[in-house]
């Protein structure tokens, strides 16, 4: 089976791949680049825990192909510490306690972080909505979304 | 073994052509967000996949007189993040929010929604509460077809082979108008609608109801056009009495079905409140402007 | 011999702080490694095909076509799997039957759920790998098959397993049953018990099966070498345990299989039962290569889990006063394709939180057509406890006491006897009711269609076999190796902190590890809330003796008697009114010089821990009801829990906050649906409807410490009491709010509808 070449950019790399066409950008990800921070929960957009953004946009990576990644620019957790600084959401999620297993973490950083870009003053329940695509099974939320709102207290300077 | 092809064509000529070539086995992709879940289930098989959006027509947002027409790629993020349409269509904005979680907006389309034709699909009772038209290309041509008349049944449309559904388009409003879309689903989130209700309504200067349209999604084999519920604010000032005959309407008209989402039962008491709920959100927009 | 550490109250500096968790910055970096993340050089893909048929017997297999496929390198069938004689053996806090083992990973005669594992390849890729499964031709003969635990009870129903007779019931029956156990609890006279009460209230309660909802799906990575040596990777919650379980099921010695538990994401139970993993392996042996076999949602839905779907009877008698006099309840509980359910714990904990002197449980195990059961946290209880949790509040209401009140006149404490055995050792239930009583929440006002509801959790937790080594390094920090796997909950945190706290260095100087199963001895499953109690039991001994080499290096150095050195607070110094003064040593000081003075220091343990203390918990929750609709909205929620002693207090507070929130869910919208044709429709994220963000409000927690006397800090399990009130909670809440009463689960929007129509109609009986 011919195979697609893609090039795009994930976390400010440019990087180059082969994938089939049925491979999604989560199995291009995972399987051809090696970055398994992103995780598949479901497969089918139902639980947040393969998020990452293109072109800034929060989605699902189980529902786009790797050959739709072709000149776009793809942010995943991998990238989301700056050298040794991890980002305020990644330090707070620590402190707070906010993650269990883990295994929802990475898709949760990358949609709390997106909704902080869009709303750096969000309410509880602007926190809970704006994160209702990704599933937890172990924290109930309580602590996630009290980290939520401290990362984004701390990163308005207040 | 399936060697399934990827094209992106630039143009809607170019498009045609690889749908007429492709004999049937083509699937359009725009958000993909039902049509890759589908493949991977196997539940589809398709040979090749066109992806719809370096297309500008399917991508673009534009004000044209006073109505709008919106490309059938265009992202659910992208629609409600477009102040002017959004503020115009706030109904129609209520159904689009509603499909899926943020990450699906991000991706999903409404031409996607209505082409998949899921009964329950959240961007149509609206679109067809406001008259929304949709605007196709095909082998024969250009024809323009109002929303309604696409879904027929579950998963099915009434597109002819080789045709692509392009662009939505919405009418000018006249003032005094409000459309509003309620869903009810078991979780605040994240979920098929159990029940929908689109409304929109137009009031004269004096807050009488002067037009208006009820539509019912995820009630019926299709989303449903429903004339009683709307003739039951037509002439009125949409007081408690009106809104009652539109709940009693609105689930008289339901053909619901038992599954993993709802009772028949439930469905057609609760089409009733949704109905009636939508209405007041409507009318209360209606009223501000 | 089993070990009981006892509980020593003493000022602490680490234990009851809370640190950052060891395996925290790897996972908020999308370092940490998951079993789907593994990745070994040559590998190939496996992939399982399932039985489209709820029952059918399995007439033939043919592999031929799959096999000549370019790319596919192994297949294998029941013809590669031998056959397993009847063995038990425990299993988290479920046991299970090897016979069975065997035939659930991979069918032999028949298929008994949609789902059921027929075969398996394993090809160069995951689309030649779908493509062989489909080019598989197996012949069935559909059988009738039944779901439902009351239809599958019937004499009538059809069966599933033609050898399988009701075991506990004498004389011994002589037509199969789908009844694979009947078991009796008793003390007292339950007939005269009945005659005192004032009050008697019975009734039937009935819930679906529910699925643990882990968001990692199970993966495993197998590798065999032409030497019989077998490597395995894989998401466990016992990798001691599976790897028993494989090499019984695979007749392979134990000692050749090393399993390495990855970092888990989510188990709650379900992960305490092998799937994939001798499949893999098997397909490594024929293949020579790595295998990698990581199930899609679809199929952790229709194979794997869940918990029983039940029906309950629960009579409760009491006098007016609200003194329970008798109780009574009646438990038959789904086990799913093959025996073995939750119900033989259920039965325990269904009147444990109560002093009663007369008291009777009868609990059915029963097979159907659904997939096998695991353990769901707390197995059973929640089941059970919605039912009585449910009469105890009907009882306090018809005679109007205080629902909290009413507990509090029959509550266990100290000293109670069970009637299922033992006496009840120090508790904290009690303390969970008045805590409950005087917090704000249970005086705070309620609007209109809102309303409280209040239940309570009892939990036996476990301990069992538990091994640990640590070493300090030459520079005087410590490496504990555990072999408790940390499903999450923190204990790896718990363990350091505990290390830490009996050297008396700082807890960042603790590194802890998972340790393979070539590193230590044998490790029960971490399950029965059993990590930081018997873990950290070892942990603590380990430390013990570490300390006690310590102390003996510095007798040698220094020359004085092993008894005039006293370890306190990290450092090795003299014993008050001890005969001889010497400058002290630090732990740093005495490890560098440890390859001089004997070799490096270690300590080691390996025990069979045992005096597991209860847990005990009460709930308040407050809903708001819709009667347009039957959506059911919580308000708020909070938690009193006895925890014996919170290690890590936050980590604590996620075990009680995560356990409420799918107790949760169980209440009001998790559920499986199956057609009339037996197959599952929603084996997914989209119709299994677990709580998203927006769901649920903050769950407030109030941590009870009365310290477990049999462990060296005072823990009791505290991982699952929390998801057994909730339903309960939730329909006591939604009867006071709206005045109508559930008695089965899910409490879904279309239930609650129904009877509030019911209600306003006045059909319903009450």
């Amino acid at each position: 089976m011919a195979k697609h070449r893609v090039s795009a950019t994930v976390n400010g790399d440019a990087v180059e791949f082969l994938c089939e066409t049925q491979q999604t950008l989560l199995d291009v990800l995972r399987d051809e680049l090696h970055l398994t921070g992103t995780k598949e929960g479901c497969g089918t957009g139902d639980c947040g825990a393969c998020s990452v953004t293109v072109e800034g946009r929060l989605m699902c990576s189980c529902l786009m192909l790797g050959v739709e990644a072709a000149g776009k620019s793809i942010q995943t957790i991998e990238g989301m510490a700056q050298g040794e600084a991890l980002h305020p959401l990644q330090r707070k999620f620590l402190e707070h306690a906010a993650l269990q297993c883990g295994v929802c973490t990475p898709g949760f950083l990358i949609a709390a972080r997106s909704l902080l870009e869009r709303n750096p003053d969000p309410s509880e329940e602007e926190v809970r909505y704006g994160l209702a695509g990704n599933l937890c099974r172990c924290t109930g939320y309580h602590k996630i979304v009290e980290a939520v709102l401290d990362a984004a207290r701390e990163m308005r300077g207040a | 073994m399936n060697e399934l092809r990827y094209e992106a064509p630039k143009t809607l000529k170019a498009a045609l052509a690889l749908l007429a070539g492709a004999n049937g086995s083509a699937r359009m992709l725009a958000g993909g967000t039902d049509l890759v879940i589908q493949m991977r289930s196997g539940r589809i098989e398709p040979e090749l996949l066109l992806d719809l959006k370096s297309i500008p027509e399917m991508m673009t947002i534009v004000s044209k007189n006073g109505g709008y027409r919106f490309g059938a790629a265009v992202s659910c993020m992208d629609l409600i993040e477009h102040e002017a349409f959004a503020k115009a269509w706030p109904g129609v904005i209520d159904g689009i929010k509603l499909i899926g979680s943020i990450q699906v907006k991000a991706r999903a389309s409404v031409g996607g929604n209505l082409c998949n034709a899921s009964p329950a699909a959240d961007s149509v009772p609206a679109l067809i509460a406001a008259g929304a038209r949709v605007s196709i290309l095909g082998p024969n041509g250009k024809r323009e077809v109002p929303v309604e008349e696409i879904p027929i049944g579950p998963g099915k449309t009434s597109l002819a082979p080789g045709e692509i559904v392009v662009s939505i388009l919405l009418p000018k409003r006249p003032a005094h108008s409000g459309d509003a879309y309620l869903r009810f689903t078991p979780r605040t989130e994240m979920d098929i609608a159990v029940v929908g209700a689109g409304v929109n309504l137009t009031l004269d200067g004096r807050g009488k109801c002067r037009q208006a349209r009820v539509c019912l999604g995820a009630v019926a084999d299709r989303a449903l056009l429903v004339p009683e519920a709307a003739a039951a604010l037509i002439g009125t000032k949409v007081d408690a009495a009106a809104l009652e005959r539109l709940a009693a309407a609105a689930s008289a008209a339901c053909r619901p079905i038992d599954d993993k989402r709802g009772t028949r039962e439930f469905r057609i008491k609760v089409a009733g409140v949704m109905a009636r709920r939508a209405a007041e959100l409507a009318l209360t927009r209606a009223r501000g402007n | 011999m089993s070990t009981m550490v006892k509980y020593e109250e003493k000022p602490l500096k680490v234990v009851g702080t809370r640190p950052i968790r060891p395996d925290g910055v790897d996972k908020v970096t999308g370092r940490a490694r998951f079993a789907a993340d593994y990745s070994l050089p040559g590998q190939l893909i496996g992939k399982v095909l399932r039985s489209p048929h709820a029952h059918a017997r399995l007439k033939s297999i043919d592999t031929s076509a799959a096999l000549a496929l370019p790319g596919v390198k192994a297949v294998v069938t029941r013809d590669d799997f031998a056959d397993m004689a009847s063995e038990f053996a425990a299993s988290g806090e479920l046991t299970i039957n090897f016979r069975d083992v065997t035939r659930n990973m991979m069918a032999r005669e028949k298929v008994f759920y949609d789902g059921h594992p027929v075969a398996a390849v394993a090809a160069t890729s995951e689309s030649i790998a779908r493509a062989a499964l489909k080019l598989i031709k197996v012949e069935y003969e559909v059988l009738p098959h039944v779901i439902d635990v009351v239809e599958a009870m019937k004499a009538d129903a059809p069966i599933l397993h033609e050898q399988q007779f009701t075991d506990g019931v004498t004389p011994k029956p002589d037509k199969p049953s789908n009844i694979a156990k009947r078991m009796v609890f008793a003390r007292g006279d339950l007939e005269a018990g009945f005659k005192q009460a004032d009050l008697i209230i019975e009734h039937e309660f009935n819930t679906k099966p529910v699925h643990q909802g882990y968001i990692e799906p199970q993966a495993c990575l197998a590798s065999y070498s032409e030497d019989g040596q077998v490597e395995l990777w894989t998401g466990t919650q016992g990798h001691f345990v599976f790897r028993a379980q494989c090499a019984k099921v695979l007749q392979m010695d134990t000692g050749k299989l090393r399993v390495t538990p990855t970092e888990l994401g989510g188990g709650f139970g379900g992960k305490n039962n092998i799937y994939g993993e001798p499949l893999a392996i098997a397909l490594s042996r024929k293949s020579q290569r790595p295998v990698k076999m990581v199930m899609t949602r679809e199929e952790v839905f229709r194979a794997t889990g869940p918990t029983s779907g039940a029906n309950v009877k629960v009579k409760i008698g009491c006098t007016k006063d609200g003194r329970i006099v008798a109780a009574e309840a009646e438990l038959n509980f789904q086990a799913g394709a093959f025996a073995g359910s939750s119900v033989g714990m259920a039965c325990p904990c269904t009147f444990t939180r109560y002093d009663i002197d007369n008291v009777r449980v009868v609990g059915h195990d029963v097979t159907v057509n659904r997939p096998k059961v695991a353990a769901y946290r707390a197995p059973g209880a929640p089941i059970i406890v919605f039912g009585v949790e449910s009469v105890i509040d009907e009882l306090a209401k018809a005679l109007a006491i205080d629902p909290i009140e009413f507990r509090l006149k029959n509550a266990a404490k100290e000293g109670t006897q069970t009637y299922y055995g033992p006496k009840l050792g120090p508790i904290g239930y009690i303390e969970t009711l008045t805590k409950a009583k005087a917090h704000p929440h249970y005086r705070a006002p309620l609007g209109p269609n809102q309303g409280r509801g209040v239940a309570t959790g009892f939990w036996f937790n476990i301990g069992m076999e538990t091994s640990s080594r640590l070493n300090v390094n030459e520079d005087g920090t410590v490496t504990l190796i555990m072999g408790t796997v940390d499903v999450a909950g923190g204990s790896r945190a718990s363990m350091a902190m505990m290390v830490a706290e009996e050297f008396g260095i700082a807890y960042d100087r603790v590194r802890p590890v998972i340790g393979d199963t070539n590193a230590l001895g044998f490790n029960f499953i971490t399950a029965g809330s059993r990590g930081t109690f018997a873990g950290g039991m070892a942990a603590v001994l380990s430390a013990r003796e570490a300390i006690g080499k310590l102390r003996q290096r510095v007798a040698q150095i220094r020359e004085v008697a092993l008894e005039d050195v006293l370890w306190k607070d990290g450092v090795a110094q003299p014993a008050p009114g001890g005969a001889k003064q010497f400058a002290p040593m630090t732990l740093a000081e005495i490890a560098r010089m440890a390859g001089k003075t004997g070799g490096s220091i270690s300590g080691q343990s390996e025990i069979n821990a045992q005096g597991a203390g209860p847990g005990f918990c009460t709930h308040i929750v407050d809903v708001e009801v819709d009667k347009q609709t039957g959506a059911v909205k919580i308000l708020r929620y909070t938690i009193v829990q006895d925890v014996g002693k919170a290690i890590h207090p936050a980590y604590v507070e996620g075990q009680m906050q995560g356990a409420a929130v799918q107790g949760i869910g169980w209440s009001l919208n998790e559920e499986y649906f199956y057609g009339a044709d037996g197959v599952l429709q929603n084996p997914g994220f989209l119709d299994y409807r677990v709580p998203v963000a927006s769901d649920v409000p903050f769950i407030d927690t109030v941590i009870v410490e009365v310290p477990n006397p049999n462990h060296p800090y005072g823990v009791r399990g505290c991982g699952e009491v929390s998801i057994i009130p909730p339903i309960a909670a939730i329909s006591n809440a939604i009867n006071n709010a709206v005045g109508i009463r559930l008695r089965n689960q899910p409490m879904s929007p279309p239930a609650v509808l129904k009877a509030l129509g019911e209600a306003a109609s006045g059909k319903t009986k009450s």
